[in-house]
């Protein structure tokens, strides 16, 4: 009824052709989308300076030490013998034993705040673990120092005399003699790592229990009809749907545990050589060797300091990326299912 | 099993029909036992606790008597494996397997989160205990270290010149970071675009710099290109770099809460894309914001490595951030204990507690503000709209009085109530 008198309206409209539908900003929405803009280019242009910068500054020293820098242990940019072979192996090291503790660890307690603790106990969790991310690194340094290191060398001695016949658990001198005195078991990449990993953890937790929460409500309530226990519904259904939160949380995590630097310092004694004993007394790290060195460092040290952040930065940046992909894609994944 | 069992002894109708026809159950009063699927069983309660104990006694045992094993986290660690055998076997004795593995990952599960708390408290406990001595002498807060040597007793000297460092450098960072975080959260939310998503992109990857880098960064740009010196404004800028990311990714997830319904309703009116940013969105996300400025600033507050190439170590107090080194507390905490002499250790223990508990202030501020979605009200603000919206009612009304006749007093008192469950706008 009302539809007839429409179309009857319409043709006698008296406009020839019809409207533009695009409308011209007015001055003030000009000037916010400038603002936005500049504010979006100033953040990029921050992260850009960074690396020009650091490439810019590490150029001389790159030019002089040439490719040898990736393999040469020894730091010593005034005779020119200089590389991050042994600062990056460190590096590794400590950040391999923070992942081996702290995967375990945040993907329980992950799981422990999605799935089995009640609402508001979970959302006290959650607060608890914000806050332990924001505790900072220094402090962690302090308790490492001050009382983990004492209470975790008889597990060191423990671990070396038990497990030594793995040649990174042993714990030798020059000559391959096994040392047991409670001083070669100080200051070592195994103590770091475990400060390091409590570091970590926040980080990594929050990203598991974020992908945990997506998986889907049907498939959970499928497997319980079917008469799955809770850790079986984990099994089946959580786990597979998390599993790009799991592998993207641990690298964030891994970003970060290579970045590490105030509670390495505090921790470590500085070596530059590698040390396949983790055990044992002394490693090093690229922040460690910046914190370190950049004091008494010359021009030209400096610039070789540069170079070692060069890398540090190209890495953390490549694990990042790769880490953000994967998450972002099986965020999308999720929802789509 | 009993349960299942009991409605089919109890309804001998369905047995006499076999026929595949649905049929009422006979409602008699004979209902089962109702199922109980919260608590814990009683035995399994049992078997937490007998294996927790035996765990004890079991690491206790070879720490004290059978082997020469010493150091109290590897009792821990025996303990903590001893007790889930313990338990395993314990569970097995009444059930099946699947029910084992399900409660020892149970206990798996809350042994990890009570690693992770005990971990957290014990680490700021441990400062906080060890930081007493020196934070009971009242000079500690007031004075500074120009006078004090590493030798003298805790009631001479302080970290006055780092606390107020921490405030003038984070203080620098916030009038930096806040609006720069925040207009490119709202660039990446209402403006859009492709290079919206890229600057996204490079803002998750920022989030991941190294602290060392930051500061090597602000040393090679500023310090030697700029400024010449090491100075408490530099410090900040390497601190504005290592909080920008953290504002922009928290500020960006409150922000993309608020609901579009809202932004919608404010375009239907006719505004501007920048009234409504500027009146819709930022309004219902503040208390959001907020939350994310403050973590923000609990994690910047905390960042020393940055602070190490940047700002220099004084013992004096430096109120001019752009001459002359200017210590904060994370730096002055690190350069405490390295020295050897035990008080200045206990100096170092009482600057950390300070910033511990400092952190811990903030993150229960930020805590209280925020916690509440976007649109939702605390009471104070579902007052003050009930009001606005009384206000306008009589405006309108009084505007429409020659064509109405009734009276607005019922209308008026449903609207007093009514705009408590809507959003604010």
């Amino acid at each position: 009824m009302s539809t007839e008198s429409v179309t009857e309206v319409i043709p006698a409209a008296p406009s020839p052709r019809p409207r533009s539908l695009v409308s011209r900003p007015v001055q003030a929405d000009r000037v916010f989308r400038t603002v936005c803009y500049a504010a979006g280019g100033i953040t990029v242009a921050i992260m850009l300076a960074v690396g020009v910068f650091l490439s810019g500054r590490a150029g001389e020293a790159l030019a002089r030490s040439g490719p040898a820098f990736l393999w040469t242990q020894e730091w010593s940019p005034e005779t020119g013998e200089f590389g991050i072979a042994a600062v990056l192996f460190g590096t590794v090291t400590i950040a391999i034993i923070a992942l081996t503790i702290a995967v375990p660890l945040s993907l329980s307690t992950a799981l422990l705040i999605s799935e089995v603790v009640p609402g508001s106990v979970r959302s006290l969790l959650i607060s608890l673990v914000d806050l332990m991310a924001a505790v900072p690194s220094v402090v962690f340094g302090l308790w490492g120092v001050f009382f983990l290191q004492a209470n975790v060398i008889p597990v060191s001695q423990w671990i070396s005399t038990y497990f030594g016949w793995i040649p990174i658990f042993a714990v030798t001198d020059d000559t391959g003699a096994r040392i047991t005195d409670a001083g070669a078991f100080t200051s070592s990449a195994f103590i770091a790592g475990i400060v390091v990993s409590l570091m970590i953890v926040p980080t990594q937790t929050s990203v598991m229990r974020e992908a945990f929460s997506q998986a889907p409500l049907g498939e959970r309530e499928g497997a319980l009809a079917l008469g799955s226990t809770r850790w079986g519904m984990i099994r089946t259904v959580v786990l597979p749907f998390g599993r790009g939160g799991i592998i993207g949380g641990t690298m964030l995590a891994l970003g970060r545990a290579l970045g590490e630097t105030i509670a390495v310092v505090m921790i470590i004694s500085p070596i530059f050589s590698v040390n396949w004993q983790v055990l044992k007394t002394g490693t090093n790290s690229v922040s460690a060797l910046i914190a370190l060195r950049y004091g008494e460092a010359s021009q030209f040290g400096l610039s070789a300091l540069m170079a070692a952040g060069l890398v540090l930065f190209i890495i953390t940046l490549i694990v990042n990326f790769t880490a953000s992909t994967i998450v972002a894609r099986s965020r999308s994944g999720a929802e789509s299912n | 099993m009993s349960v299942i069992e009991s409605p089919a002894r109890s309804t001998p109708a369905h047995e006499q029909v076999p026929t595949a026809r649905t049929a009422i159950p006979v409602r008699d009063d004979a209902v089962g036992q109702r199922r109980d699927l919260r608590s814990v069983p009683l035995d399994d309660a049992f078997n937490v606790v007998g294996a927790i104990v035996a765990g004890i006694a079991v690491a206790t045992l070879l720490f004290g008597w059978l082997t020469p094993m010493t150091g109290f986290v590897g009792w821990l660690v025996v303990s903590f494996i001893a007790f889930l055998g313990i338990y395993a076997v314990l569970s097995s004795l009444r059930a099946d397997r699947l029910t084992v593995s399900e409660r020892i990952m149970t206990a798996l599960f809350y042994s990890a989160g009570a690693i992770l708390l005990s971990a957290l408290v014990f680490v700021l406990g441990f400062t906080v205990v060890r930081g007493v001595p020196a934070l009971i002498n009242p000079n500690f807060f007031v004075e500074t270290m120009k006078l004090a040597g590493p030798l003298d007793p805790l009631s001479v000297g302080g970290i006055a010149h780092a606390i107020v460092g921490t405030l003038i450098q984070i203080s620098i960072a916030l009038v930096i970071t806040i609006p720069l975080g925040i207009t490119t959260a709202v660039f990446l939310n209402e403006v859009g675009g492709r290079f919206a998503r890229f600057v996204r992109t490079i803002s998750d990857a920022m989030t991941a710099l190294p602290s060392i880098v930051a500061g090597l960064f602000i040393y090679a740009a500023i310090v030697t290109l700029v400024t010449h010196q090491r100075s408490g404004f530099a410090a900040a800028l390497a601190i504005s770099v290592m909080m920008l990311p953290i504002i922009i990714r928290a500020s960006d997830v409150v922000l993309r809460l608020v609901p579009n319904n809202l932004r919608e309703a404010s375009y239907a009116l006719g505004t501007t894309r920048w009234r409504t940013v500027w009146n819709v969105v930022l309004p219902t996300s503040r208390s959001g914001l907020v939350t994310a400025v403050i973590l923000g600033t609990a994690r910047g507050i905390g960042e020393t490595s940055p602070v190490l190439l940047t700002s220099g170590v004084t013992a004096e107090m430096n109120l001019n951030p752009f001459s002359g080194p200017m210590i904060s507390l994370p730096l002055q905490v690190f350069d405490f204990v390295k020295s050897p002499e035990p008080h200045m250790i206990a100096r170092g223990f009482g600057a950390a507690a300070t910033l511990v508990l400092l952190v811990l202030a903030l993150f229960l501020i930020a805590r209280l503000i925020g916690g509440r979605g976007p649109g939702q009200l605390s009471d104070r603000q579902r007052r003050a709209t009930a009001a606005a919206s009384v206000r306008d009612l009589r405006r309108i009304e009084g505007a429409a009085r020659p064509f109405r006749s009734e009276p607005a007093t019922t209308s008026v008192s449903t609207y007093t109530t009514d705009p408590s469950e809507e959003s604010p706008s």
